[in-house]
């Protein structure tokens, strides 16, 4: 069995049919950059540029396989970025009492904001979009007044940065293993559990679902409160990882997020979604901005901030495009 | 209605044309050859019509009648073979410009605007303009003349959607002829209709036909052919196997040629699969007493017993849905009236409720509130069960896969595997899947609305089969149908609704097709003793 056909086995197992193509077509297409950056950069393939490149973009990842639920229920959750700014600030306060302390309460900090997210949305009957746009809003404002509109350090006296500098073995960044942690229980969760049929399941025909007696409010709540805790733990991630806690970073991750979903091959209608492949998709989208650094460091071309956004852009776009049109002729098929 | 079959089936008659002049043809289509990724949808299909005819395609699911309107309509681009249109050899890109040209398609779902006035639907793209603005005045005259041709007095100026779906398919085969339409396709036209609104469409498709408009009209009710139908063309697999002017044939003839059967065969089997016994037991499972809704639902008794099959039977708008939605706990806004299971009075405010007490129900559109079409048989399968089969959430999937490739076995379900999306299966598959999703909780009682709606022959029989075969093992199913064909040969007593009132309950003897008209048509209201 080759390497491919494994992974996207892990990716579908039994929904093979509906997103191992997307995650081969993903696999293909990192295979082929990180081919072809091996060969242009010397350093690429370094442990401390894999160990670097995983480590911060676990952040993203971990957002990203929220956000999948959440895209899998025909939802959207745009507050993750603002969720992992104040989360950042909250656990930069709480960092003195060390890791054990800070990292259940960054993760509470996330709980809370998706559980009313939730709330918003299954009991006031708000849409998705305006819900967490909203808390977007309230959840950043709540990071600057508990900051004061600065970076709050973080005690560098307590074990607190140990989370988010340190290693597992010596060897592995433990922002890496918790996100490897965070994967599996995703993947399990939307493979094995009952709770992940009932997320498709109201994505793919809420109506249906409701007839069927399923527990469609107690399944939004699980989905968008997941979606909160990830990005919660992705805010201890930055603040230990950066030393501060940063009431203006996360602008625009809920969107990377959404991208990396999507890249995925994961469907805006529900229904559908692959968490393999929403990992891949992150990864995919990080190791753009990778090889452009590496581009630059050449010295050959150099690309600006500015620019590494367009080609994103543009990437993004190429990607999608090619999705919609194996989409298409997959309808056409099937349609008689 | 035709239902006198002949004694003598005329075995081995042969479907060949009866059109002697190709030369009045407004359409003609010959060896059409469609593949869909290597599998063929449609081999060396044909079809004539005639301007000013009704011409009716019949065959099952899967016998190509979708394709081959697809084709001609420009959705579809076929692999081989000639379109005539009005004498010219055609090709359309877009069910768009096959509009245009002259070929309307009313669909299935009505495709219109519903937030826009009648007129606006009607004329849209083609707005009389005065001064390069549209002239508003001239344009609802205009839409109130088009739709007073079918007799019909509506406001032109009200949102479409305000209107029910009869009157939107109404309008929809307004903006046909508006657009000076030479052939009008109809998919399933009376699928949502109820008798009265089915009358002003036949009356409008009259008109049409009048005015020499040819309709290629699909439908699997057969009965309507003969009310309507000038010419019959069957498909099966993809072929068309012959045309025949339809005062030559029976109904047992069309079923047969569907089906590929010796017309004989099926006369000794009976039209629907469905046997009724009459019997019913003594034991009352489910007494419904006075329930009245925010809606339809105006005032409806009726006792259900053990291992019965009782006939909901009423007009569309008579409350027949409303009332499994609310024994099913699916209207909160339940006014009064009690529900008793067993003696002990139910209050189910949601279908989880319900469930748990042993409850079923099998909802009236399979694509709406049923299937979900991007998960598998088996996930489509057992989502009602799978609290059952899960500990702490976790799913046993072993125990799934064996319930499931019991009851694929039991129900007959055609799939590739397990694992096909539901959404690739037939309609009647689809619906197979749906009772076992049901079936596999073990329930008490079963409520089927439609449960054979939309389904081909061959399956329909299956699924008749095999809802008396579960009320023989000791199942109560309460059926809505439409068709009181199928309410007569299957329940053993049935309901008959009128105004969201439940006015005779009709068993044995009594039970008939003539009986059901008789009593939603009639003035009185008696309620049930």
């Amino acid at each position: 069995m080759n390497i491919l056909s494994m992974m996207s086995n892990l990716s579908g197992m039994k929904r093979k049919r509906n997103t191992s193509k997307q995650a081969e077509g993903v696999l293909v297409a990192l295979m082929l950059i990180t081919l072809f950056a091996s060969l242009r950069y010397d350093a690429f393939l370094s442990e401390y540029n894999i160990m670097t490149f995983l480590s911060y973009n676990s952040m993203f990842i971990l957002i990203g396989l929220g956000m999948c639920f959440v895209i899998m229920t025909g939802g959207i959750d745009l507050s993750v970025g603002s969720v992992v700014a104040l989360s950042s600030v909250v656990v930069a306060h709480a960092s003195p009492y060390g890791i054990e302390v800070a990292l259940p309460v960054g993760i509470l900090v996330g709980v809370l904001a998706g559980a009313i997210n939730a709330f918003v949305i299954t009991k006031l009957k708000i849409v998705p979009f305006i819900a967490t746009l909203a808390m977007m809003l309230g959840a950043r404002g709540m990071a600057l007044v508990l900051s004061d509109n600065q970076s709050v350090q973080v005690s560098w006296d307590s074990n607190f940065t140990q989370f988010g500098l340190g290693k597992m073995f010596d060897f592995i960044p433990w922002p890496i293993v918790a996100m490897l942690v965070a994967f599996v229980f995703c993947w399990i969760l939307l493979e094995k559990f009952a709770f992940g049929r009932h997320v498709l399941s109201i994505g793919g025909n809420e109506e249906a679902s409701k007839l069927m007696g399923l527990e469609v409010n107690k399944t939004l709540f699980g989905v968008y409160i997941l979606s909160g805790a990830l990005a919660g733990l992705s805010g201890v991630m930055l603040a230990s990882g950066f030393g501060a806690g940063q009431p203006l970073e996360g602008l625009g991750w809920e969107l990377s997020a959404i991208a990396a979903v999507v890249v995925g091959g994961t469907l805006l209608t529900g229904g559908l979604g692959s968490i393999t492949s929403t990992l891949l998709g992150a990864i995919l989208l990080g190791l753009i901005f990778n090889i452009l650094n590496f581009e630059n460091g050449l010295g050959t071309i150099s690309f600006s901030a500015y620019w590494q956004s367009v080609i994103r852009g543009g990437f993004l776009l190429v990607v999608v495009v090619i999705q919609a049109k194996v989409i298409n002729s997959k309808m056409r098929r099937t349609e008689f | 209605m035709n239902h006198s079959y002949p004694t003598e089936a005329q075995q081995g008659a042969s479907l060949s044309s009866t059109l002697s002049n190709d030369g009045d043809l407004v359409l003609h289509m010959k060896g059409i050859h469609k593949h869909f990724a290597g599998v063929p949808a449609l081999s060396d299909a044909e079809l004539k019509i005639k301007a000013g005819e009704v011409h009716a395609i019949i065959g099952q699911n899967g016998a190509g009648k979708s394709t081959l309107i697809k084709v001609l309509n420009g959705a579809h681009k076929h692999d081989e073979g000639d379109i005539y249109f009005m004498g010219e050899e055609v090709s359309y890109a877009s069910p768009h410009k096959a509009q245009m040209a002259g070929i309307s398609t009313i669909f299935q779902e009505v495709n219109l605007i519903g937030y826009r006035s009648i007129t606006e639907n009607i004329c849209l793209g083609h707005e009389p303009k005065r001064f390069g603005m549209v002239d508003w005045r001239k344009a609802h005259a205009h839409a109130r003349e088009t739709l007073a041709r079918f007799g019909l007095e509506l406001d032109v100026e009200q949102p479409l959607s305000t209107f029910n779906i009869a009157i939107q398919q109404l309008v929809a085969i307004a903006r046909a002829v508006a657009l000076d339409a030479r052939i009008v396709i109809m998919d399933e036209p009376t699928s949502s209709l109820d008798e009265r609104e089915k009358e002003v469409l036949f009356r409008v498709i009259k008109e049409l036909k009048a005015s020499g408009v040819a309709i290629l009209y699909v439908s699997h009710h057969l009965d309507e052919l003969f009310q309507i139908c000038d010419e019959i063309t069957v498909m099966r697999d993809g072929k068309t196997v012959g045309q025949r002017a339809i005062g030559d044939m029976t109904k047992l003839d069309m079923v047969a040629a569907m089906l590929g059967k010796d017309p004989e065969e099926i006369a000794r089997g009976g039209a629907t699969n469905f046997a009724s016994t009459g019997r019913a037991s003594d034991q009352v499972l489910l007494s419904v007493e006075n329930l009245e809704g925010a809606g339809a639902l105006k005032n409806v008794s009726f006792d259900l017993y053990k291992s019965e099959i009782l006939g909901l039977a009423g007009l569309l708008g008579s409350g027949r849905s409303e009332v499994a939605r609310a024994i099913f706990g699916l209207d909160s806004d339940l006014k009064k009236g009690e529900v008793f299971l067993e003696g002990e009075k139910m209050d189910f405010t949601d279908p989880m409720a319900a469930i748990e007490k042993g409850f079923g129900f099998c909802s009236e559109d399979r694509k709406e509130d049923g299937i979900i079409p991007q998960l598998s048989v088996r996930e489509n399968l057992t989502l009602v069960l799978l609290p059952k089969i899960s500990k702490y959430g976790l799913i046993d999937e072993s125990k799934e896969r064996q319930l499931v490739t019991d009851f694929i076995q039991r129900l007959g379900i055609k799939t590739a595997s397990m694992e096909q999306p539901i959404s690739q299966l037939s309609g009647g598959n689809q619906q197979k899947v749906l009772l076992a999703r049901w079936l596999v909780t073990n329930p008490n009682i079963l409520i089927l609305d439609e449960p054979t709606r939309g389904i081909d022959v061959g399956a329909k029989g299956e699924i008749q089969s095999l809802i008396r075969r579960l009320a023989d093992d000791g199942l109560t199913v309460l059926m809505i149908s439409s068709e009181f064909e199928e309410l007569v040969e299957g329940a053993d007593r049935v309901i008959v609704l009128q105004d969201g009132h439940s006015i005779q309950a009709l068993a044995n003897d009594q039970l008939t097709e003539n009986a059901i008209m008789k009593a939603i048509a009639q003035e009185t209201r008696h309620p049930v003793a």
